[in-house]
């Protein structure tokens, strides 16, 4: 395939990314927003256009099962799920980060049930926060489409050997049509060895895998894997640098956007980023002094590069798109608060909950969301949270 | 031989704590927590290995004049192997103390 640039649905170019990354094994269950990728997926090898396994599976749980064995092997491995898909994975997503086995998944968020609901937001990400995945965060079909090359490169590196989640949000993302610019083979295969994997399952080298612990052994395998997790950090942000050397298209943990001499910020994950940006550029040209922060990288979280992004911010207003029912608020602005708690003249942070299942936040809500926001932080309103448009 | 688990640090875990080392699980002395024996009458073994196929953790082994015993070392009086012997030459016995 030659460089071109299409206009094309993001998710039927996140499936020419995983053929073009010459993925050995795909196992997935169709499940709303994400059945396109797997539906063009599976067109994809049943044409002979790719020589991969697609194993039609009966469920997440196996689908997740296949992915963890084929992964054992060393087969590239991908999948991809939503909400009530990757409740029933769960099990085994914690298992395949567990048992430190490289795999690439398309997670498109939607919310969980209940109230059934098929539309984008957090909630079902959030749920496997803790699992030891890594998880990136994309804002548009060409993010969603490079993070599948540098995903493979981050997960299937020696010295990380974990699966990795490219979170895009349901149908905001996965049935847009945009323009994506593919990148041509040669490129490709120039960023993305083959897998070599230490401790593969083969004959030759016979090991055991997923092994019982006892209480004795336990804290220990936790620690491993804490700091497999935590020493992941300087590969992607190599694997980041080179895909921008090859391709001009440059990704960070934290991204920002006119912070340089902005007084206070509007933090979000995930596809509210571009929205976030039109609404500040509208802002500036009133006189606010705003910019945006965007988290990229959610797992491992990149604490440094968040102080350093914030440092001499007033406030800040985080968008967040799921609950801690019971908790302080939303995940996102929880993990930014303890980032800072105890810091000297750490920003101020407001916190709001925003477009749940799929409800539309549109520029206007965010320039409420953003001036609201400044109020309420200069008036120290800042423990626990807004649903943002609740009515009653 | 593997380290005992007590003794390894989470520097020494290969990632994923995969075991590299094959029948590793040797050092690990399961029967401490039996409650019950099996003990053979060797003289009504027909030395058939049923029970050896059966046991659930290989620990029966074959003695020298080729009937089978449980290594006691390992065992842990599941009672499939009494249960299983086609001439009922296996006894559980209850540990005492």
């Amino acid at each position: 395939m030659a460089r071109q640039r299409k206009g094309i649905e993001v998710s039927i170019a996140m499936a020419d990314a995983v053929a073009q990354a010459n993925v050995d094994v795909i196992a997935a269950y169709p499940i709303t927003p994400q059945t396109h990728i797997v539906e063009h997926l599976s067109e994809i090898v049943a044409n002979g256009e790719l020589d991969a396994e697609y194993v039609p599976v009966e469920s997440e749980h196996s689908a997740m099962s296949v992915c963890c064995g084929s992964s054992a092997v060393g087969a590239r491995t991908f999948t991809s799920t939503s909400s009530q898909g990757l409740a029933l994975m769960a099990e085994i997503f914690y298992i395949a980060a567990s048992m430190r086995l490289p795999m690439v998944m398309a997670l498109a968020n939607r919310s969980l049930s209940g109230p059934l609901s098929i539309w984008n937001d957090h909630t079902d990400t959030m749920m496997v926060r803790d699992a030891g995945w890594i998880h990136v965060f994309v804002e548009n079909g060409q993010e969603c489409y490079d993070n599948v090359f540098c995903g493979y490169r981050i997960s299937e590196d020696p010295s990380v050997m974990l699966p990795l989640a490219i979170n895009l949000d349901g149908f905001i993302l996965t049935h847009m049509i945009e323009p994506v610019i593919y990148e041509d083979n040669e490129t490709i295969r120039k960023y993305l060895p083959d897998v070599r994997m230490k401790n593969a399952l083969h004959p030759d080298n016979p090991v055991s895998m997923g092994c019982f612990a006892m209480p004795e052994i336990y804290t220990e395998a936790q620690m491993n894997r804490e700091q497999g997790i935590l020493n992941s950090y300087p590969t992607i942000i190599k694997a980041w640098k080179e895909w921008g050397d090859l391709t001009g298209r440059y990704y960070h943990p934290i991204e920002t956007y006119r912070t340089e001499d902005a007084e206070y910020c509007i933090v979000t994950m995930g596809s509210y980023g571009e929205t976030a940006m039109e609404v500040v550029d509208a802002l500036r040209e009133e006189g606010e002094k705003v910019g945006v922060v965007k988290i990229r990288l959610w797992r491992p979280f990149p604490f440094e590069d968040f102080r350093r992004a914030v440092e001499g911010k007033k406030s800040l207003i985080v968008v967040d798109r799921a609950i801690s029912f019971g908790g302080p608020g939303g995940p996102v602005a929880l993990e930014l608060r303890s980032a800072l708690y105890g810091r000297p003249n750490a920003p101020a942070i407001v916190n709001y909950v925003a477009g749940l299942a799929g409800r539309d936040v549109a520029r206007s809500d965010f320039r409420k969301i953003i001036l609201e926001g400044k109020a309420k932080a200069s008036k120290g309103e800042t423990e626990g949270f807004t649903l943002y448009g609740l009515r009653g | 031989m593997a380290k005992p688990m007590e003794k390894i640090t989470w520097q020494e875990l290969e990632a994923g704590s995969v075991v590299t080392e094959v029948g590793n699980a040797r050092v690990y002395e399961t029967g401490s927590w039996r409650s019950e024996r099996p003990v053979v009458e060797a003289s009504q073994c027909i030395k058939c290995g049923v029970c050896w196929l059966f046991c659930p953790d290989a620990c029966i082994v074959r003695a020298s004049d080729g009937h089978f015993e449980a290594d006691l070392t390992y065992c842990k009086g599941c009672g499939i192997c009494a249960k299983e012997c086609p001439v009922g030459c296996i006894t559980m016995i209850a540990e005492e103390g």
